[in-house]
């Protein structure tokens, strides 16, 4: 049994560089358990390079390497003897554009489950998972049809549902409702307060209204002299945007720069 | 630059809520001097252009509800705004506090004034001098400013407690006079509550500018202390 800590996963001066150029340097934040966490900033500022550093898709990237610690339950998530694909188990990851694979819309959800070993029983995880989504009653009567058949919103809920499938501790999203209209953005948002209730909810996002509308908590980030990137303001997002601290922030939130 | 069509807005919404005062401001003084000189007409004037004042509060109210929606304003963008919404509603209530002197006046009809007024006309300008200057600090921000300007609240506290006392003194000796004495301690304290109202908006606009909700006075509480 793991310890209960109320912080899901933690930093303490994480760097990502690509060669000799620091693109995200030095950031410690604690990323409470079970709430949605925004992180924000303009474009370049590294928000998507931090995002993808918490579940070691930048060790894809030629060149990359991180220095600092990234800590779930004290263990450093880095460290040599900590398989990366464990890492991306435990937590999982919904991008910009909605990527559903090229199969069925059931065997988008059974796929990774399998794969994963799992050895329950496979019709009530993909109905699960796909109530989870908030999806299941839009697709319950075409599940074994292709999934590119349904709308980018009913697209992008069947990657969280996928995602969802193979029950991960965390969920990271990247842009998840930027390529969405409005309805389905304010599903994608509903659907995140739902599945707060059982996971931590890390979100890169552009839209402040949605940062404001859906998160709790919001690391603000922007780029030093050096053209780093890093979190210069982290708080409770009614704070950052009602009174924020840092001047900076103050000026991307309200739209005096970006 | 970059939201200078909104800047420009917020600029407009402050000179309306400038406008907005000095209506008020015009309607305080402009009541009791009207009482002073039993202008009854002058009086009756007042009442119809509170009638402009409401207006005015709502055009501002409906401007404010458009940049909101249109704007999304955030941090001190929302506070600014926020805060407006509060403020012209402090001074729609104020344009009433002379109203309701106006409305004392032409209640007396032709009965004579108790006693000529002296305090009462300093309680009117020094509250209108407060309101203006609590509303010059409000739109340049100046949070000194709107800090210090509740503490002249006390100025006007004793005048009323003067008032007060006087109107008591002669009731007790002429009770024939109740009535008089009573218009009289209704228009004081009227005016007693335009200062609190004006300390309400030096705190909104500290507010504004700091973030910080303080009651810089409790005014409230002075007069049943004594």
């Amino acid at each position: 049994m793991l310890m209960e800590n109320t912080y899901a996963i933690e930093t303490k001066d994480l760097s990502i560089h690509y060669g000799g150029f620091t693109a995200v340097n030095e950031v410690n934040i604690k990323v409470e358990r079970r709430k949605i966490t925004a992180v924000i900033g303009p474009s370049g500022c590294g928000k998507s390079t931090l995002l993808r550093a918490f579940n070691r898709m930048n060790d894809f990237v030629p060149g990359c390497h991180v220095s600092g610690e990234l800590l779930m339950q004290g263990q450093n998530l880095y460290s040599r003897n900590v398989d990366p694909v464990e890492v991306r188990r435990r937590i999982g990851m919904v991008f910009q554009k909605p990527n559903p694979f090229p199969k069925s819309i059931y065997e988008n959800i059974a796929w990774g489950a399998r794969i994963n070993g799992f050895k329950g029983n496979m019709n009530e995880l993909v109905e699960q998972s796909l109530q989870s989504a908030a999806l299941w009653d839009e697709v319950k009567d075409k599940l074994q049809e292709s999934a590119y058949a349904l709308s980018g919103g009913q697209q992008q809920r069947l990657c969280i549902a996928r995602t969802i499938a193979i029950q991960p501790e965390i969920i990271l999203m990247d842009e998840p409702a930027s390529a969405l209209d409005p309805i389905s953005t304010l599903r994608i948002e509903e659907l995140m307060q739902e599945l707060k209730k059982n996971y931590t909810i890390l979100i890169v996002t552009h839209n402040m209204q949605q940062a404001a509308r859906a998160s709790d908590f919001t690391a603000m980030m922007m780029i030093d002299e050096n053209r780093s990137g890093g979190v210069i303001e982290f708080d409770e997002t009614k704070k950052i945007f009602t009174r924020p601290m840092d001047k900076r922030t103050e000026d991307y939130v309200t739209g005096r720069f970006g | 630059m970059i939201r200078k069509t909104f800047e420009h807005e917020i600029q407009q919404v402050k000179d309306e809520v400038l406008l907005l005062g000095s209506m008020v401001e015009h309607a305080i003084v402009g009541s009791v001097d009207a009482l002073k000189k039993r202008d009854i007409k002058a009086s009756e004037k007042i009442i119809a252009e509170d009638r402009e004042v409401n207006k005015k509060r709502f055009a501002i109210e409906n401007q404010l509800m458009i940049l909101i929606a249109t704007q999304q304003p955030m941090a001190h963008d929302l506070r600014l705004l926020a805060s407006t919404m509060e403020i012209i509603s402090e001074l729609e209530r104020m344009g009433d506090y002379a109203k309701g002197i106006a409305n004392i006046n032409v209640r007396m009809g032709g009965e004579k004034l108790l006693k000529p007024l002296i305090d009462i006309p300093r309680m009117a300008e020094k509250g209108r001098d407060m309101l203006h200057r609590a509303l010059t600090a409000f739109v340049n921000e100046d949070v000194e400013a709107a800090k210090e300007i509740p503490i002249e609240d006390d100025e006007v506290d004793a005048l009323y407690n003067q008032i007060y006392h006087e109107l008591m003194l002669i009731i007790i000796q002429d009770p024939k006079s109740i009535e008089r004495a009573n218009w009289l301690l209704w228009v004081a304290h009227n005016l007693e509550r335009v200062a609190d109202r004006v300390t309400n908006i030096c705190e909104r606009t500290v507010f504004i500018a700091t973030g910080e909700f303080s009651e810089i006075k409790n005014s409230d509480d002075e007069f049943w202390k004594k």
